[in-house]
């Protein structure tokens, strides 16, 4: 059982992941200095799927080199890239070298990318490769064929709780619960009332407690990723008052910091809610700050 | 006569329903809106990638199809049990059927064979 699934299902304590870099030359060397930045603080590292649909080190790869570096890796797979024969390769070759935890995403598509000429693949879509995702760990590939021993794997899925339809997204942590998904981490959600209601439609769906959900903040230096994101990434939505309060603070770098501060709080005080996931586009001290203005302290790292 | 009886389909159901001819139709469950022509042929709901004004991530001057399917499901008057597989988790596409007819398939039942290990799979799969 991965240390994760031990948090989530044997513990009430909140958990906190991170979002590991893309990795492309001297991935190793430099896999080691993000490494050192989240050792203590981190109960899971995602290792991202070719992010934004730019290739990049395999998340196979990463994921091995995040265990190897002594971090527990969430292994992100996403089917924009492989059909399901390919995908279920990874997560055995993957399980080999005992990356336990897994996450299931549709995947952004080929045009949010650099190379938009591609062939999308999509063979299965989310809620069907976590099901597959459930297959194996019951120790059968998809034809049925058997795999002994099975898998060790827990496994997750995301949702977007800003997207419309907003009303339907419950509906959809149902049908990835259904399927086998034990936690749910969410997409960054610049709104706290759709937030709010998300949360609250999982609870009265009966869910709270079964599905782990894990809210995503992420953290930024100024205005200009918020109006990237509002402007670029389908799905995300930052409301104008929000941008502006980074935008015309005497402080810009401070206003973003105290912003993500404000809305990992908020996203923590919600029912269902085991923990929270971190994506940093900081890259400095703020990421410690962050986890500690949270009431965590850092673990001493035992490799 | 098989390659008749997929003419003929494809002459109804293209027009209408922009169908893609995947050859298992779902028509039914998704309120009459072919999730064959979401960009990324998802059977079982929309991305988390959909815009702030409901339309698609890959195309944006097109409205999500699972949107319309959603808006469908809820205000079409559909019989009950259409409505009631909404939200079923519909299985992953078999590509062999491709260009066959759904109608045939369907007939036939062979629309309804899946994988030994998705079959075999309960409902609550993973619990």
């Amino acid at each position: 059982m991965s240390t994760l699934e031990h948090k989530l299902t044997n513990t009430t304590e909140m958990v906190f992941t991170a979002e590991f870099h893309s990795l492309d030359g001297n991935g190793l060397e430099k896999a080691k200095k993000y490494a050192d930045r989240f050792q203590g603080w981190f109960d899971g590292v995602n290792a991202t799927d070719n992010t934004a649909a730019h290739a990049h080190a395999s998340n196979v790869a990463t994921a091995i080199a995040i265990k190897q570096l002594g971090l527990e890796p969430i292994m992100q797979i996403v089917c924009r890239d492989k059909n399901r024969l390919a995908q279920q390769a990874d997560i055995m070759g993957a399980s080999m070298f005992g990356v336990e935890n897994f996450v299931a995403l549709t995947g952004d598509d080929v045009t949010a990318g650099d190379e938009p000429e591609a062939r999308r693949v999509f063979d299965l879509d989310g809620p069907q490769l976590v099901r597959l995702m459930s297959t194996l760990k019951h120790g059968e590939y998809m034809s049925g064929r058997k795999i002994d021993p099975a898998p060790q794997m827990f496994i997750g899925a995301v949702e977007n709780p800003a997207a419309p339809p907003f009303e339907y997204r419950v509906e959809r942590v149902a049908k990835k619960y259904a399927a086998g998904a034990k936690f749910l981490q969410l997409q960054i959600c610049y709104h706290q009332d759709r937030l709010e209601k998300f949360c609250a439609g999982v609870k009265s769906a009966g869910l709270a407690g079964k599905i782990a959900i894990i809210p995503t903040v992420v953290l930024v230096k100024g205005p200009r990723p918020l109006h990237f994101m509002h402007n670029s990434v389908p799905g995300i939505d930052v409301p104008e008052d929000q941008i502006a309060r980074v935008e015309k603070a005497a402080d810009p770098s401070e206003a973003a910091y105290l912003q993500t501060l404000e809305f990992a709080r908020h996203a923590l005080d919600q029912p269902g809610v085991r923990g929270l996931h971190i994506t940093d586009f900081r890259n400095d001290e703020t990421l410690e700050r962050l986890m500690s203005d949270l009431g965590r302290v850092r673990q001493a790292v035992t490799t | 006569m098989t390659t008749f009886i997929a003419t003929v389909e494809h002459l109804v159901k293209g027009p209408v329903w922009g169908c893609q001819d995947c050859g298992q139709c779902v028509l039914h469950s998704t309120g009459m809106t072919c999730p064959m022509n979401c960009p990324k042929t998802l059977r079982n709901g929309p991305c988390g990638g959909v815009r702030e004004n409901g339309n698609c991530e890959v195309k944006p001057e097109m409205q999500c199809v699972w949107l319309k399917a959603y808006d469908r499901t809820e205000n079409w008057p559909l019989p009950k049990t259409w409505k009631a597989e909404y939200n079923h988790l519909r299985p992953p596409v078999d590509n062999r059927l491709k260009g066959t007819s759904s109608w045939k398939n369907f007939f036939t039942k062979r629309d309804r064979w899946t994988p030994a290990g998705w079959a075999k799979s309960t409902d609550e799969a993973g619990h």
